[in-house]
């Protein structure tokens, strides 16, 4: 089953596709690939700081009510532990993301399980567990609500005046005039899942504090100016006393994005009151309970079409479960409610979002960040509007991709050319998907396995939504130092997508050295600049494109300073630097982020270049459904996608793959469990990932057109991957069994469910 | 309580050792705080993940699992062991150019369930390898990289091994 | 990581006799710990009660498989890994050898024991559906000396069993009389490896003339503890294989079967499923009898 990944590069006239590079491109090793295979690489439980204690949370047994007590049972000697409480927090008790509303420590109220109360730390780690236990809190329990329907009837407000997060509302055209004209009216519900991150190395974080140098966390995480953004104002800092810095980490997908600033406050507040290193690791069962999961949804899809297939009007209800704290619902339902109307063009588009409050866990960022959640209500119901209205489903897609020149919901003009057919083309080909159609229809008559195929197809906007970019303003850069040691300078951090690797090549590339020349700065706060947060896949296509950037600046310097010929050999590069370096100090190139030019983003009427550009994809899944034991198993994949130009390809492959895997658990294995608000299967057994003998052969095609303004043409490419399989899988579901599902996931018992609701369980069919 | 505990002697990545411990400490907590061996990481503690995994007298066991007691006298190989002088295990150079680790925490169990894979079985069949290695959860590659990268150890190492009966030829 | 080691005693006698002494001097202190991979998963989170526990790994008269001409002997200690290993297991009672390869992963089968599965008592243990069918006896030993039980008789209610507490398993007979015999058996989980079964179903079978002259049936998670189906078994025994008897295995099974809901399924799930596993198997003799 091996992977052919051939590569094919279009040009286009005016686009620069740069095809005679010599790092970018190469599938060059891992760039910490050694250190992860011999055992070398340091993860933050792997770390010892002299004197260390070990910390732990107690937490809220309840789902939302008002602390009346407590108390510290006296078995225990409390003298010998530190014990902080939201009163011991020197500054701000919120994490500072889009809203400071989440407290640090809950503070007489709490409104989820699982909610942070007191911390303890202690020399022995088996001492600080017995002490949680010795922890008794007394509740006048609230009533709660756990979801988004009981949130929007306000059966409790428990948020506000109207339990409501955040809503927006994208408009295009006259929906409302549309209805009439319409050949076809198909109106569809779908309901997605909450979903866990599961990254194999839980959260955990080191933390020093001292009343000289202020706070400086080690942890493992995504976003070490976020995490800095936090502390200043819980500990009530100056910029420069607080510091943080990212270990190996391993794995995020986005619950390392929020979650660490929460955790790196608890360790450097214990870390406060005992005048000690603090280390706190979650172990498997605290990480699933208290961190945050994908965000439930409900979209509600009312499309209009002609005669002839074409959209005519969407109106496109969507609603998400944000949890008890805002964290970063607003922004993950932006992006959910602009990939709701898809990769399609429809000139009436109306999409009403909302994302609403509950007493669970605030659920947060996860790798697609709300598109998976769209992709699947709107690339379901393209299958439903074509059963309704008996057109093929590849067929009603084709009608209605966007191509270039045309606008999207938001009236972003398609300015580049967009392959969708072409994708769609090679997706089908390559897995022949009309003849194993027509097959399985043959052969599901008289199988007790039913097996079906089905497509998804779909874009994933590139980068930070709308502004976003423009906000976060970001500096990166390369310097040489005094050993001669060319270094990349970012903030944006390796866990495990390829950051080091791809950067150090484009670094590479662009100063005409080697890769191993180039080494990557510690993601310190103390020492890399802020060039934003590593999510939204914006890494290789933004900072990338700095990096490249910084690179041509510093060459410049070089030449205008230093002498650098026109050509140049690698030892005639670093003779330059020292030259430099002598009459002029460090080489050290810094660059800001430039907007492409020609964008304009309406941030009131979500309208104008939502992103700066889009990776698009097709996936086509094969299932097979028994129906015997009511389950469904993907026995083949296939993914073919736009990316811009891929630079690494073993390491683009490997995101698609794992991103698909991901997916693959999103739509079959994977369900959060709560009870009364706490996650009732809080451990590996009993919430199920894909293993190796689950995940079929994934088939992996990229075409590639260079993105102008990307690092070496890149686009975003680590969140596209998740967001086909899902409805690819369950529309494949609906071809092997006849039967529409519109939730996930779909666990067997799921299935057996609708098949029920169905009659369609009496007495499996004779074979 | 230190001085009650047991001596608990065993071979560790070819080297004697002995460590004082609770007989119920876990094998993965000696390894990683007694002995430092920091490679071999914990994902779960309860034996679903195989991020602990190491081989115990020629056996893959969730270090997790084994109370330090049961390894007495034993021949312990941890992912420290792998590469020889310096020299990556076939393993470790096919994971790295096959892409077969990204995050690397789930990585030293896995090079340990596929060393004990190959060892077992030198030609292991696709079905082979997902059974060998589905103690092993990944959740960033999705698995084809590492199976990519399991099939070219396995061919590396026969043509290592023809080669040298070239050489004795 | 929430066990703490310094409060669990572990001994070692390093001799089934040893092991036997400790068991008799004071019945039910201690916990007899094998390949630890329950109890160390009960350790790890903080929820192991015993504490005094004594080594049974690594004592070789617990780890062996002996075959004479009327049965396999597996020890107590024997691991799932050399359970499947075993060539004349596998050629005989390749349920017991598919249902070995069910456990966990590799590095479970590795450490986890035949007799562990059945002590730990699990209504979902894997290699309990395949011991039913087979008529496996337990070979039960203390000072007192040694007795053999059905393990039909083994299981007495949830997590409970017919041993004393100064008793301890010695090995597992397995009846060579099955080789000729239609067998059945198959696993449902939420995944293919690593699962902790929702339903498991195991059979044997003998067919003359078109007629069920012999039949065992066992299933997992549908009590509350593993058990033979006997009111299915009497559905079928000494009947034609027709459409309407076959009904009426399924009705008596879903008349014997109490299911639970629990975290991992639901009961009508699994009744469901049971049932349409049993048909399974009977169809399959259905045909075997057709085809003579």
């Amino acid at each position: 089953m091996l992977c052919v990944n051939p590569l094919s590069i279009r040009g286009f006239p005016g686009m620069p596709t740069k095809t005679t590079t010599r790092i970018v491109g190469a599938p060059v090793p891992r760039k910490e690939g050694a250190d992860k295979l011999l055992g070398r690489a340091r993860y933050v439980d792997d770390i010892e700081r002299e004197g260390m204690w070990f910390g732990a949370t107690v937490r809220s047994t309840i789902p939302r009510g008002l602390i009346r007590s407590i108390e510290f049972d006296r078995s225990i000697d409390w003298n010998e532990f530190a014990v902080v409480t939201a009163a011991d927090i020197p500054g701000e008790n919120h994490i500072q993301l889009i809203v400071a509303d989440q407290p640090c420590l809950a503070d007489e109220q709490v409104n989820h399980c699982d909610e942070a109360i007191l911390l303890i730390a202690h020399p022995d780690k088996h001492k600080v567990r017995a002490a949680v236990d010795a922890v008794r809190i007394e509740y006048d329990p609230l009533p709660p609500i756990f979801t988004i329907e009981e949130s929007e009837r306000q059966d409790q407000v428990i948020l506000g005046a109207d339990n409501l997060l955040k809503s927006f509302v994208l408009e295009k055209g006259d929906v409302d005039a549309a209805w009439k004209d319409a050949a076809h009216i198909v109106e569809g519900e779908y309901r997605t899942g909450a979903q866990e991150h599961l990254y194999i190395e839980n959260n955990g974080v080191i933390a020093e504090w001292s009343a000289e140098n202020g706070v400086t966390v080690w942890g493992s995480l995504q976003c070490p100016y976020y995490v800095h953004k936090t502390l200043i104002k819980v500990f009530d800092l100056p910029d420069d006393k607080v510091r943080v810095v990212q270990t190996e980490t391993g794995g995020a997908f986005g619950g390392k994005e929020d979650y660490p600033s929460t955790l790196a406050s608890h360790a450097a507040l214990l870390a406060m009151k005992s005048g000690r290193p603090v280390k706190m690791v979650y172990d498997r069962m605290e990480d699933l309970a208290a961190t945050t999961k994908r965000h439930p949804s409900r979209t509600r899809h009312r499309t209009a079409l002609d005669k002839n297939g074409k959209l005519l009007a969407m109106e496109i209800d969507l609603a998400t479960d944000g949890g008890a704290y805002s964290t970063l619902s607003s922004t993950v339902l932006s992006r959910a409610t602009i990939h709701a109307p898809g990769p399609y063009v429809c000139p009436n588009v109306r999409v009403t979002a909302k994302a609403w409050a509950t007493n669970t866990v605030p659920y947060g960022a996860f790798r697609g960040f709300g598109a998976p959640q769209s992709i699947f209500a709107l690339e379901r119901h393209m299958d439903e509007i074509a059963a309704a209205i008996g057109l093929d489903p590849i067929e009603l897609r084709r009608r209605n991709f966007l191509h270039e020149g045309d606008t999207t919901a938001t009236e972003q003009l398609m300015r580049e050319p967009i392959l969708l057919d072409q994708l769609l083309d090679r997706a089908l080909r390559e897995s022949d998907y009309y003849a194993r159609r027509e097959q399985f229809a043959k052969e599901n008559a008289t199988s007790l396995a039913k097996r079906g195929i089905g497509v998804a197809t779909f874009f994933h906007g590139s980068g930070f939504t709308g502004s976003g970019e423009r906000i976060l303003n970001s500096l990166a850069g390369v310097d040489v130092m005094p050993d001669g040691t060319v270094r990349v300078l970012v903030s944006n951090t390796e866990f495990g997508q390829g950051t080091n690797t791809v950067l150090t090549q484009i670094a590479a590339e662009a100063l005409g050295i080697d890769y191993d020349d180039i080494a990557m700065a510690a993601a310190d706060t103390g020492v890399v600049p802020n060039s934003g947060p590593t999510v939204a896949s914006r890494t290789v296509m933004v900072v990338g494109r700095l990096i490249e950037r910084a690179g041509a600046q510093l060459l410049a310097m070089l030449r205008e300073h230093a002498g650098l010929g026109a050509t140049y050999t690698r030892d005639e590069f670093f003779a330059a630097c020292e030259r430099y370096r002598a009459q002029k100090g460090e080489p050290l190139s810094l660059v800001r982020y430039e907007p492409p030019p020609g964008i304009y983003w309406d941030d009131q009427r979500y309208h104008g270049e939502a992103y700066p550009c889009y990776a698009w994809a097709v996936h086509v899944a094969q299932v097979a459904v028994d129906t015997l034991t009511y389950s469904a198993e993907v026995e083949e994949f296939w993914s073919v996608q736009e990316v811009g130009r891929v630079l690494n390809p073993v390491l683009a492959t490997g995101q698609i793959e794992g991103g698909i895997a991901q997916g693959i658990g999103y739509a079959l294995y994977e369900k959060v469990v709560l009870q009364n608000g706490h996650m009732a299967n809080n451990q590996m057994t009993n919430y199920i990932i894909p293993t190796a003998e689950d995940v079929p052969p994934i088939h992996v095609y990229f075409e590639q057109i260079p993105f102008s303004y990307g690092g070496y043409g890149a686009k975003g490419i680590g969140e596209l991957p998740h967001d086909g399989p899902a409805p690819a899988i369950v529309n494949a579901i609906k071809d092997a069994t006849g039967v529409s599902f519109h939730s996930i996931p779909l666990l067997p018992e799921d299935l057996f469910a609708v098949f029920v609701a169905n009659q369609n369980v009496e007495e499996p069919a004779a074979p | 309580m230190s001085e009650l505990w047991p001596t608990i002697r065993f071979t560790i990545n070819g080297k004697s050792c002995a460590v004082q411990a609770p007989p119920m400490k876990r094998l993965l907590d000696v390894l990683r705080e007694d002995l430092r061996l920091t490679g071999t990481k914990e994902g779960c503690g309860e034996g679903e993940c195989g991020s602990c995994s190491v081989r115990l007298n020629g056996e893959l066991v969730n270090s997790c699992l084994v109370p330090v007691l049961q390894a007495e006298g034993a021949d312990l190989q941890t992912v420290e062991g792998l590469a020889t002088n310096g020299v990556l295990h076939p393993l470790q150079k096919a994971f790295l150019e096959q892409g077969g680790a990204q995050c690397g925490i789930c990585t030293p169990g896995m090079l340990m369930a596929a060393a004990q894979l190959i060892e077992r079985n030198p030609h292991p069949s696709m079905a082979e390898i997902r059974e060998g290695l589905a103690g092993n959860l990944c959740r960033c590659t999705g698995f084809m990289r590492i199976f990519e990268s399991v099939i070219a150890a396995a061919t590396q190492r026969d043509e290592a091994a023809a080669e040298k009966v070239a050489d004795a030829r | 990581m929430r066990g703490n080691a310094d409060a669990h005693e572990l001994i070692a006698p390093g001799s089934l006799a040893g092991v036997l002494d400790v068991l008799a001097a004071a019945p039910g202190e201690w916990t007899p710990i094998a390949g630890g991979t329950e109890l160390m998963v009960a350790f790890s989170a903080g929820r192991l009660n015993a504490r005094k526990l004594v080594n049974l790994w690594g004592i070789p008269e617990l780890r062996f498989i002996e075959t004479t001409p009327e049965r396999f002997i597996v020890g107590a200690c024997s691991t799932f890994l050399d359970l499947r290993g075993h060539a004349g297991v596998a050629a005989e009672l390749p349920l017991m050898t598919k249902s070995a390869s069910w456990i966990g992963s590799i590095a479970n089968q590795s450490r986890a024991t035949l007799g562990g599965n059945l002590v730990n008592g699990s209504p979902a243990a894997d290699s309990s559906p395949a011991l039913l069918v087979y008529d496996a006896e337990i070979e039960l030993i203390s000072q007192r000396g040694r007795r053999r039980i059905p393990y039909s008789e083994f299981h007495t209610g949830y997590k409970r069993n017919a041993m004393a507490a100064d008793e301890l398993m010695l090995a597992i007979h397995l009846p060579r009389r099955f080789a000729r015999h239609k067998q059945y058996l198959r696993k449902v989980g939420t995944r293919r490896a690593m699962a902790v079964s929702k339903v498991a179903l195991a059979g044997t079978a003998w067919i003359e003339d078109g007629v069920v002259n012999e039949i065992r049936l066992a299933a997992a998670s549908l009590a509350p503890f593993p058990a033979r189906l006997y009111g299915a078994e009497a559905a079928v025994l000494r009947k034609e294989l027709t459409a309407a008897v076959r009904r009426q295995a399924r009705e008596a099974l879903l008349a014997e079967v109490q299911p639970i809901d629990d975290i991992r399924s639901t009961a009508e799930y699994r009744k469901r499923v049971a049932a349409n596993l049993l048909d399974e198997f009977l169809m399959e003799l259905t045909t075997e009898s057709e085809a003579r």
